[in-house]
């Protein structure tokens, strides 16, 4: 093994183009690359790759390597990791970066098995210590309810995936120059362990709770599916979506589809309205994300109120059929 | 007849409210919430939930592996009163302090050890550190196909059927056994442990096996090979206060309400 050289991002092209993600991890790379006194290579693979390239370098590459994928049609885990593992046979890099994304997550822990190199998931941050040289990645832990922030010593080589918007993207650079390199490479069939036989995007009825601006999110404390009504109308008013905590899923009466939390949707909305939900650590760390969070519960003890930033003590049933009559008003 | 080996974990009840939840940030640990029992990772009750699907389909057998205390038995019970078969504790005081490659170890060695296995599998991660790592690590010790993220498994024939998810849907993917795949909170909620698995899994015996049982190697675990080290552990500072908006009645609050989230441009 050679010695290292650089920081590599693993960068994923979509429409021809690279992703946000990608731009998110090039300019990190760009800076962590500036702090080592190394080049920044990113990898990609895929079809007709050119001007992806180009852009790459825009945003801070120094060598792209690029790769012709003319085999697989869409992501294929073991023909990613193969690709990987014999760039990074090649150019050793310092750091490799990856997103948390349906590629990232999945490839960076089998190319850590594989090279036996350290990974941490899911990073929101990523720097040197100025005076140790070691990485530090700081990931949320606990549903993000902890911060940790582990260490790896200088000369290791480490394997990152970075939360996606964790990291600003610098403007592009027109002006850059870098090197592009076609990278080819044999793939033989002992490294191709499962076969894809498709991929399917599925639509989704109204907003997708990921995106939407405002989500109006019940609990147990509503009683019973007649309950929702209301919060579905309040949703309506407020272009938003509804979402649920995890006793309506158990108790039937929503679809657990709904369910936001640790293993249901992660969502950062512009505003949260949490009816009826008394906060337990799962259900945060599905939440804390929102930019507002605003809690209505009869329980003043509840701890959805320590989390949130206005609030209301008294029953549902009582509050928000004037909350809907007030808002309809303003809005108009 | 498939043999399905689950690989669980014990964790902190992520059900707690989070004031409950208390570090010690000079030794880096997360301090257990007292007298609130640890329960098994909620991904990990899924991918034992995905086993018995597959057991009442097809058949065959499910042993379920934790690494843990001897305490931890406690969750092999639960997903022996689930419906699984068999299961098997490892604690050793020797296997403490490993990092994911460490635990990937001491599974790899006890799956080795129970054999005959057509499935191997283990929740995405743990929603205690959040990592995702210990599946690929073992596929990679055991040269197994690897599906991650897995939502839902066929048995066609000889191979698998595997639904992988994705952000905006999934994939699919052919994969021969014996396999490991990892299952996503997507596969739905696992079911309820009914009485009388509950009374056959207190009789079931669960045998504790320490690093000398599987042969392990302790250059490969303990805290000796890790090689990054956790420097800091805290808990991000919450929000600040509630605006507790008052009133006379309660429509008087949510008028109230209303105004204030007009005034910050939220509505």
């Amino acid at each position: 093994m050679g010695s290292n050289r650089g920081p590599l991002v693993c960068g994923e092209v979509a429409d021809g183009e690279i992703t946000t993600t990608t731009r998110e991890l090039l300019s990190l790379g760009r800076k962590l690359s500036d702090d080592l006194h190394q080049l920044l290579t990113v990898l990609m693979i895929g079809k007709n790759l050119q001007e992806a390239a180009k852009e790459a370098i825009f945003f801070g590459a120094d060598k792209v390597y690029s790769v012709d994928n003319t085999s697989f049609s869409s992501f294929h885990p073991d023909y990613y990791t193969a690709i990987m593992a014999k760039v990074c046979q090649q150019i050793v890099p310092s750091i490799i970066l990856f997103g948390q994304t349906d590629i990232g997550r999945d490839v960076a822990p089998r190319l850590a098995a594989k090279l036996g190199i350290p990974v941490t998931l899911d990073c929101t941050d990523l720097n040197i210590d100025p005076v140790t040289k070691e990485i530090l990645q700081t990931k949320p832990v606990y549903g993000g309810n902890a911060i940790a922030i582990w260490a790896t010593e200088p000369g290791q080589p480490q394997i990152v995936t970075m939360r996606p918007k964790a990291v600003m993207v610098d403007e592009p650079d027109p002006s850059r120059k870098g090197e592009i390199i076609a990278f080819t490479t044999p793939i033989d069939d002992s490294m191709i362990k499962i076969r894809h036989l498709k991929t399917v995007k599925e639509e989704v009825k109204g907003i997708r709770l990921e995106e939407a601006k405002v989500i109006v999110a019940g609990g147990g404390g509503i009683g019973g599916r007649e309950g929702f009504k209301l919060l579905e109308e309040l949703a309506k008013i407020l272009g938003g979506t509804i979402g649920v905590s995890r006793v309506p899923c158990d108790e039937g009466w929503m679809s657990i589809k709904l369910e936001i939390g640790q293993t249901g949707h992660i969502v950062s909305p512009d505003l949260y309205i949490a009816v009826g939900i008394s906060g337990a650590l799962q259900h945060m760390a599905g939440c804390a994300g929102s930019k507002l969070i605003v809690a209505i519960n009869k329980d003043p003890e509840a701890h959805i109120f320590k989390e949130a930033d206005f609030g209301v003590v008294g029953d549902y049933r009582e509050v928000l059929q004037p909350f809907i009559e007030e808002c309809r008003a303003l809005i108009k | 007849m498939m043999h399905i080996i689950v690989c669980i974990k014990e964790i902190p009840d992520p059900e707690i409210p989070p004031d409950k939840f208390r570090i010690d940030p000079n030794v880096r640990r997360v301090i257990p919430p007292q007298g609130i029992a640890p329960v098994i990772n909620p991904y990990d009750e899924r991918a034992v939930e995905l086993a018995l699907r597959l057991k009442e389909k097809h058949g065959g057998k499910i042993t379920v592996l934790t690494l843990g205390i001897p305490a931890s038995v406690r969750v092999v019970k639960h997903a022996l009163s689930m419906g699984a078969d068999e299961g098997v504790v490892l604690a050793d005081q020797g296997f403490e302090g490993s990092d994911s490659f460490g635990i990937a170890h001491i599974l790899t060695k006890a799956i080795q050890k129970i054999g005959n296995y057509d499935l191997i599998l283990c929740g995405r991660q743990a929603a205690d550190w959040d990592e995702g790592l210990v599946g690929s690590i073992i596929a990679e010790n055991l040269s197994l196909p690897l599906v991650t993220l897995v939502k839902a498994i066929e048995v066609i024939e000889e191979s698998l059927k595997v639904n992988r998810v994705t952000l905006d849907g999934y994939q699919t993917f052919s994969v021969p056994m014996p396999a490991i795949a990892t299952v996503s909170n997507e596969v739905g909620r696992p079911r309820l442990p009914p009485g009388r698995g509950i009374i056959s899994a207190a009789r079931k015996q669960v045998p504790i096996w320490n690093g000398g049982a599987i042969d392990a190697d302790p250059s490969k675990m303990g805290p000796g090979p890790a090689r990054s080290k956790l420097a800091k552990l805290f808990i991000p500072e919450r929000k600040s206060q509630c605006e507790v908006l008052q009133g006379e009645t309660a429509a008087e609050a949510a008028i109230k309400l209303a105004k204030r989230l007009r005034e910050s441009g939220v509505i």
